[in-house]
């Protein structure tokens, strides 16, 4: 029974770093329609740039920050370059584009730092919290910490400044934006970077749990956690077809949670079609 | 325009004489690659039908085409079926594996869709490995290749080249005259204005998961022919990689456009071995800057530029055109 | 000089030529109209002065070239627009929808000034302020999208058929509100109508579009006398 105790908390905490993220990832696409697919294959070049800053004797926390603001830009400066040329044409021609990213960004970290697994540091102590008789990783709880930040930070940028304001706006009816004398490209390149700072932030919590290396790059899980987010956001009942992977299930758990709590996502937004 | 049918009509003839004579001209290593460009072929065609024509975005056509593959190399394994008797078998059960699926499909669009098919090919490896029984696990079902009939002299890989061809053609065919007539107007309107193709009395809900039941048969018919011509099979060959791939070949060939499909296999087969040879150290990100320039060369894909050249040849022998 | 000068004002979509140089001018604190039946040109006239459709000829907004700049930095200038079907952020509260009015606007501490303003004008509005805009009644929209591009604090009012789709009632109290605030802050207004009555009771000077050309210009009450149009577009 305590065997079975210990492996739910580890559980539900692991998939609660992708839970919060993959919700994070699902706030960012609902707020501006932003689909990268290249998003794991960012967050994990984010985490070995990382890698690199406290290999090369940065303070965690300096790297940490370094990271978010490179990430930042670096999605910033791809959607700008690579995504602004087919920005009008056909949706799959973009996601074309997105794959065309990916397989580069991995075959260059693959270059670059080869396909061996490298550890990543936690920034949290190694000694464990027992509560009772059930014993948390601090790595674990202090991942959770942190992506409840962007979790909220994310909320109250969207929710409360003009910038989150326009950016949904630019989404949801770009003409009018610009009528309002909001620059649509640029919130989608904002966009961009935000999803790219998120998935850095991701990158790095997830990384001292399952090793760095290019192909089952930390990145992929939150893929993973998105799809499941994004899916599960929509519908509830396909649930079944999903659970393949337990943490992916637990995440989803987490997720559903939210949900049951408000069905329509966080800025309740439902979806009208007009004829 | 009559200018421009009658150049598409050249250009396939040509296409077929050239296609019968390669296998001559080739060594068999070179032949066996256009026979997968074939197998590729018909599997984008499949996904085209239902992308490309019906608007639903498939991230996962791998799982079909591994099931096609998997029906065929069980049967071949487990019962010693004729392999020419498993290829329609395969495709029936992907027909009705695509229907089955295409049911809740119905409800999600665009994104969503594409994401739930993800999910599909992300847990096919993973069931196939589960059923080892069956499907032998990891290690997969090793077969043996199928020698010409007797009394043909063709070497088995010249013989696996024009049985896919056989099956290329006589597929492509089919599709082509449902994709011209009533049938075919009426998958394009779903695409184009579901709300109206519905108010005009098209069912759309029948019609958009047979869409998908036939375009999971296509792809499941390439798989079994795959199953044959490589002659083995493992659960890590159809990973989400190969769902992926098949999606960057409808784009990249082109579109709602029946020719497309072979533009599109003459693209993933060839494109990163070139990639490859150019970079040892990176060849994906080689091919990823290939597949990049590619998109903005040509938006709509290799078919697409082609048709505005063909335009435009028509024109200029036809004399007077009209605006493009 | 004009707040508002074109001329020769050309536009295409594509192939098809919609406007064949027209010119007209709107004052400084002024009510101009342009009138004409469907697919006359007028919510393209009003797209090009914005910069949303390629455009060939001369549009001068208080002097100052308007060709080439893309519709950001025009409405940055001092112009909004109440677009055809009045581009509502369906999805967004009413007060989200105001506060956008105003993201072009630098000053700070403008916001709460300019929404209580707006508040005045329409209480609906402020009954309203946290509902979701998708939910608001077709005149509360049409209110709603005066209201967004009052926000602008602008000096030029581009109104594309207001009155479209709305009860006469609805109609009469809207155009009641656009004439306060033309005369309260000195507001010059372009709108484009199919409803020539209401519009040559509130305009002071008057265009007749047709087919992408300019027929008829002169004084509103000019306008109203003349034979052809009251039998072509007032119906008396």
């Amino acid at each position: 029974m305590e065997i079975f105790l210990q492996q739910v908390v580890s559980g539900l905490a692991t998939g609660g770093i992708y839970g919060s993220l993959a919700l994070a990832l699902v706030m960012i696409y609902q707020a501006t329609d932003v689909v990268n697919y290249a998003q794991g294959e960012m967050a994990m070049f984010s985490t070995y740039l990382a890698w690199t800053m406290i290999n090369a004797g940065l303070p965690y926390w300096a790297a940490f920050v370094a990271t978010l603001a490179i990430a930042f830009v670096g999605g910033l400066v791809i959607e700008r370059v690579v995504i602004r040329p087919v920005e009008n044409a056909p949706i799959l021609t973009i996601v074309i584009v997105c794959i065309g990213l990916l397989v580069i960004l991995n075959s260059l970290a693959g270059w670059i730092y080869s396909y061996i697994q490298k550890p990543f540091p936690s920034p949290f102590p190694e000694t464990p919290i027992v509560i009772g008789t059930v014993v948390f990783g601090a790595h674990d709880l202090g991942a959770i910490g942190v992506t409840l930040v962007v979790l909220v930070f994310l909320y109250g940028f969207f929710r409360y400044t003009m910038l989150g304001l326009a950016m949904r706006a630019a989404a949801q009816n770009p003409s009018s934006s610009r009528l309002c004398g909001i620059r649509v490209g640029w919130m989608l390149a904002v966009g961009w970077g935000l999803a790219a700072l998120v998935g850095a932030v991701a990158g790095m919590m997830v990384a001292p749990i399952v090793f760095l290396d290019p192909n089952t790059s930390p990145g992929g899980a939150v893929l993973g956690g998105l799809i499941v987010g994004v899916v599960e956001n929509l519908v509830g009942t396909y649930v079944r077809f999903i659970g393949t992977e337990l943490k992916l299930t637990v995440a989803l758990t987490m997720i559903l949670v939210v949900l049951v709590v408000k069905p329509s996502g966080l800025f309740g937004r439902a979806v009208v079609h007009r004829v | 325009m009559t200018g421009a049918r009658a150049w598409e009509r050249a250009l396939v003839v040509a296409a077929l004489a050239l296609a019968c004579a390669l296998p001559f001209a080739l060594s068999g290593f070179r032949a066996f690659q256009f026979t997968q460009v074939g197998i590729y072929a018909i599997a984008l065609l499949g996904l085209n039908i239902l992308t490309g024509y019906n608007g639903q975005i498939s991230l996962g056509h791998g799982a079909f085409y591994a099931i096609g593959a998997y029906t065929t190399a069980i049967m071949l394994d487990k019962w010693n079926v004729p392999y020419g008797l498993t290829i329609p078998v395969a495709g029936l059960v992907c027909l009705v594996a695509g229907f089955l699926f295409g049911i809740p499909a119905l409800r999600l669009e665009g994104l969503y869709l594409a994401l739930a098919t993800f999910a599909l090919a992300l847990a096919v490896p993973q069931i196939l490995k589960y059923f080892e029984h069956w499907t032998g696990g990891s290690q997969g079902i090793v077969l043996s290749r199928p020698e010409a009939p007797a009394g043909l002299t063709l070497t088995p890989d010249q013989w696996l080249y024009f049985m896919t061809l056989g099956v290329l053609v006589v597929l492509f065919v089919l599709s082509a005259n449902l994709l011209r007539g009533r049938t075919g107007r009426a998958i394009v309107a779903i695409r184009d204005n579901p709300i109206a193709a519905q108010a005009m009395g098209v069912n759309t809900a029948l019609y958009k998961s047979l869409t998908f039941g036939v375009s999971a048969a296509y792809t499941g018919v390439a798989g079994a022919l795959s199953a044959v011509a490589v002659a083995f099979v493992a659960p890590d060959t159809f990973n989400v990689f190969l769902s992926i791939t098949l999606l960057v070949g409808i784009v990249v060939g082109g579109l709602a456009s029946i020719s497309g499909a072979i533009f599109g296999a003459l693209f993933i087969q060839f494109v990163p071995n070139w990639a490859q040879d150019i970079s040892k150290a990176a060849p994906w990100a080689i091919y990823g800057i290939f597949l990049i320039v590619f998109m903005y060369t040509m938006p709509r894909g290799i078919a697409g530029s082609l048709k505005l050249v063909l335009n435009r040849l028509a024109r200029a022998s036809g004399g007077a055109g009209g605006p493009v | 000089m004009a707040l508002l000068e074109v001329e020769g004002l050309e536009a295409q979509y594509g192939w098809t030529k919609v406007l064949h140089g027209i010119r007209f001018e709107v004052e400084d604190g002024g009510i101009t109209t342009i009138l004409g039946a469907n697919g006359a040109g007028k919510t393209t006239t009003l797209r090009a002065v914005c910069g949303m459709v390629r455009t060939a000829g001369e549009i001068r907004f208080d002097g100052r070239r308007l060709a080439g700049r893309a519709t950001e930095d025009i409405v940055r200038l001092g112009i909004a627009h109440v677009p055809e079907g009045r581009g509502t952020f369906m999805q967004l509260t009413v007060e989200e929808n105001l506060r956008l009015g105003a993201y072009a606007r630098r000053e700070k501490g403008a916001l709460a000034g300019a929404l209580t303003r707006v508040y005045d004008y329409f209480p609906v509005l402020g009954e309203r302020r946290r509902q979701i805009a998708g939910s608001l009644s077709g005149g509360e929209q049409q209110m709603l999208a005066v209201g967004r591009a009052l926000m602008l604090r602008p000096r030029l009012l581009l109104l594309d058929e207001p009155s479209l789709g709305l009860a006469p009632l609805v109609v009469r109290e809207i155009f009641r509100i656009v004439r306060a605030i033309n005369r309260e802050e000195r507001v010059g207004v372009l709108l484009v109508e199919q409803n020539a009555a209401t519009a040559l009771d509130l305009a002071d000077h008057a265009y007749l579009l047709e087919t992408g050309r300019v027929v008829m210009s002169g004084p509103s009450a000019d306008l109203r006398r003349d034979d052809a149009i009251r039998r072509a577009y007032l119906g008396y």
